[in-house]
């Protein structure tokens, strides 16, 4: 993931020293605005040359659900035919490979018949697609490749993944606190001390996402419920229940990019990547997936970077395609990301605030929560397939500017619009 | 009987808390450089990347800075204990720490006073948890 001194020279791009020292001078933002402010100034003067310089021009995915007879590579390969199917190219043409949560690069090249000029393996983890999009375009922008597909496959339903226990062994495995979701837990009765936030304000994540859900043939999970059914559900990790907690399914999704001017020959209307920024929050990775302050000067980083970037504002933003392995992240990701302020996610969520045809549409395709843990993959699928128009009965009319954001310790946010 | 949990994964580099929690202490990590602490313990500082490091003992007090109910047991060995509870500890001296709340939580809010008290669970092992003081 290291952006070597060779893209910055072949992009001709103004990444100066100013990168690596912002690196500090991010995290100490919060302390120092000032100097924060200074430092990302640098930054993104080089960021800014990318803004709608790289479109995605065909996107894929195979039906989700339990698929036991097929592996990683059975899966990425359909997601990737259907990219190919929908944007009209040769699959030869694809020179780029970037491969996320495949056993194997190799074979998977060799299963697609691909030997690209430039490719990347990125890990396993919940927080890898926002990462992969930019570190394509960036290729691409530097000269590495010209058609890069990225393909991710995840066949944890059928591999019976608990993401939790001695899978993903810790620190604190003694006292038995494992797992995302209790870190979320964890997260989100603090928010709740802080700030007041209620479980039934945080229900309005679920039932807006399973709304969409309902309205997506494609969906995993389709039945709509109510606040008072996700306030009956089980426990979990108390203060989440069932209902609070993303899917664990099988499936892959396939998204390929190239530059603006060579999406004009392609066969739908190219998306284009107007904006995008980045922050990691690595510490306390002895505690994972946790923030003490819910990322949110990581967002506020990352969103400051990508709106900049893209020249939009938050009302510009037609529909927010937000991370959401578990509920709690959305609430953390509109702070950060500023849809409202600090610590009052939760009386912005009320009424619905997240449904189609409300304020802010969320996860449109139904999510995590309950469309597809594709890890989001699909999401980024998504803002495409609504930018274009092929959302039926739950697309966002006049659909324009769509954003993507996961609340991750790899914080991102992408701004896509029309080509 | 045969202890069923998971117990900790001892190394050279964590080895002198469990030590410590064996006598009934509470230590964290402390940079001889900077005196940055923390736990688990790093191989250099993350603020000043001295690889002098040593160990010093905490009062043991903190706050409670969050606290969450297992309602799932992912070892077999915690089924019995269900639900149990998890909490998330700011010590006097700085460092977080996940533990276990035992004892009651009806007053249970961000901010409270804790202090850590000791369970041998193994012969070699005796994990710090902590109450509400």
């Amino acid at each position: 993931m290291t952006r070597d001194a060779g893209l910055t020279r072949d992009a001709g791009l103004t990444w100066d020293a100013g990168l690596t020292l912002d690196a500090g001078l991010t995290r100490n933002a919060r302390h120092d605005t000032d100097a924060g402010h200074d430092g990302r100034e640098k930054r993104m003067s080089g960021l800014d040359d990318l803004k709608d310089k790289i479109a995605v021009i065909g996107v894929g995915n195979t039906r989700y659900g339990p698929f036991p007879e097929t592996d990683e590579y059975g899966l990425a390969a359909q997601a990737f035919r259907n990219a190919v199917a929908d944007c009209g190219i040769d699959k030869n043409q694809v020179d780029g490979l970037l491969v996320c949560r495949i056993p194997y690069y190799a074979r998977m090249g060799e299963v697609l018949g691909l030997n690209p000029r430039w490719s990347l393996t990125l890990p396993p983890h919940g927080r890898m697609s926002g990462m992969g999009i930019i570190e394509a375009a960036t290729a691409i922008a530097a000269g590495h490749a010209t058609h890069v597909a990225l393909m991710y496959a995840n066949i944890g339903r059928s591999r019976r993944v608990n993401y939790g226990g001695d899978e993903n062994p810790g620190t604190w495995d003694p006292w038995g606190f494992t797992s995302p979701g209790a870190a979320h837990a964890m997260m989100f009765r603090r928010h709740m001390e802080m700030y007041g936030t209620t479980t039934r304000q945080l229900a309005e994540v679920s039932v807006a996402v399973r709304h969409h859900a309902s309205l997506n043939p494609d969906a995993v999970m389709r039945n709509p419920f109510s606040i008072d059914d996700h306030e009956n559900a089980r426990f979990i990790t108390a203060p989440l229940r069932l209902l609070d907690y993303c899917l664990i399914n099988d499936g892959a999704v396939c998204l390929i990019l190239t530059s603006r001017e060579r999406a004009r020959d392609f066969a739908k209307p190219p998306v284009l990547i107007s904006g995008f920024g980045a922050q990691e929050t690595f510490s306390p990775s002895s505690i994972s997936n946790y923030d003490h302050e819910f990322w949110y000067p990581a967002l506020q980083a990352a969103g400051e970077q990508a709106y900049r970037m893209a020249g939009v504002g938050h009302d510009d933003i037609d529909a927010l395609m937000c991370y959401d392995n578990f509920s709690p992240t959305v609430l953390f990701s509109l702070e950060g990301l500023g849809f409202c302020p600090r610590g009052e996610s939760g009386r912005f969520v009320e009424g619905g605030t997240l449904k189609l045809g409300n304020r802010l549409p969320l996860n449109t395709d139904g999510g995590h929560l309950s469309n597809s843990y594709m890890q989001g993959w699909a999401l980024n699928v998504e803002a495409v397939r609504q930018l274009r128009g092929e959302c039926g009965a739950r697309q966002v009319p006049d659909c324009e500017v769509v954003q993507y954001v996961q609340a991750t310790p790899c914080t991102r946010s992408i701004i896509y619009t029309r080509g | 009987m045969s202890y069923t949990k998971p117990l900790p994964r001892i190394d050279t580099l964590n080895q002198p808390f469990w030590d410590a929690a064996k006598q009934n202490r509470l230590v964290v990590q402390c940079c001889t450089a900077c005196g940055d602490t923390r736990f688990p313990p790093s191989p250099v500082c993350p603020k000043c990347l001295s690889a002098e490091q040593t160990w010093k003992d905490v009062s043991g007090r903190g706050t409670l800075q969050s606290w969450v109910e297992f309602h799932r047991a992912y070892w077999d060995g915690f089924k019995p204990d269900l639900p149990y509870k998890c909490c998330m500890v700011q010590l006097e001296e700085g460092p977080l720490l996940v533990s276990n709340l035992v004892g009651s939580d009806a007053n249970a809010k961000l901010g409270a006073p804790v202090r850590v008290v000791f369970e041998p669970v193994t012969d070699e092992i005796t994990l710090p948890k902590f109450t509400l003081a």
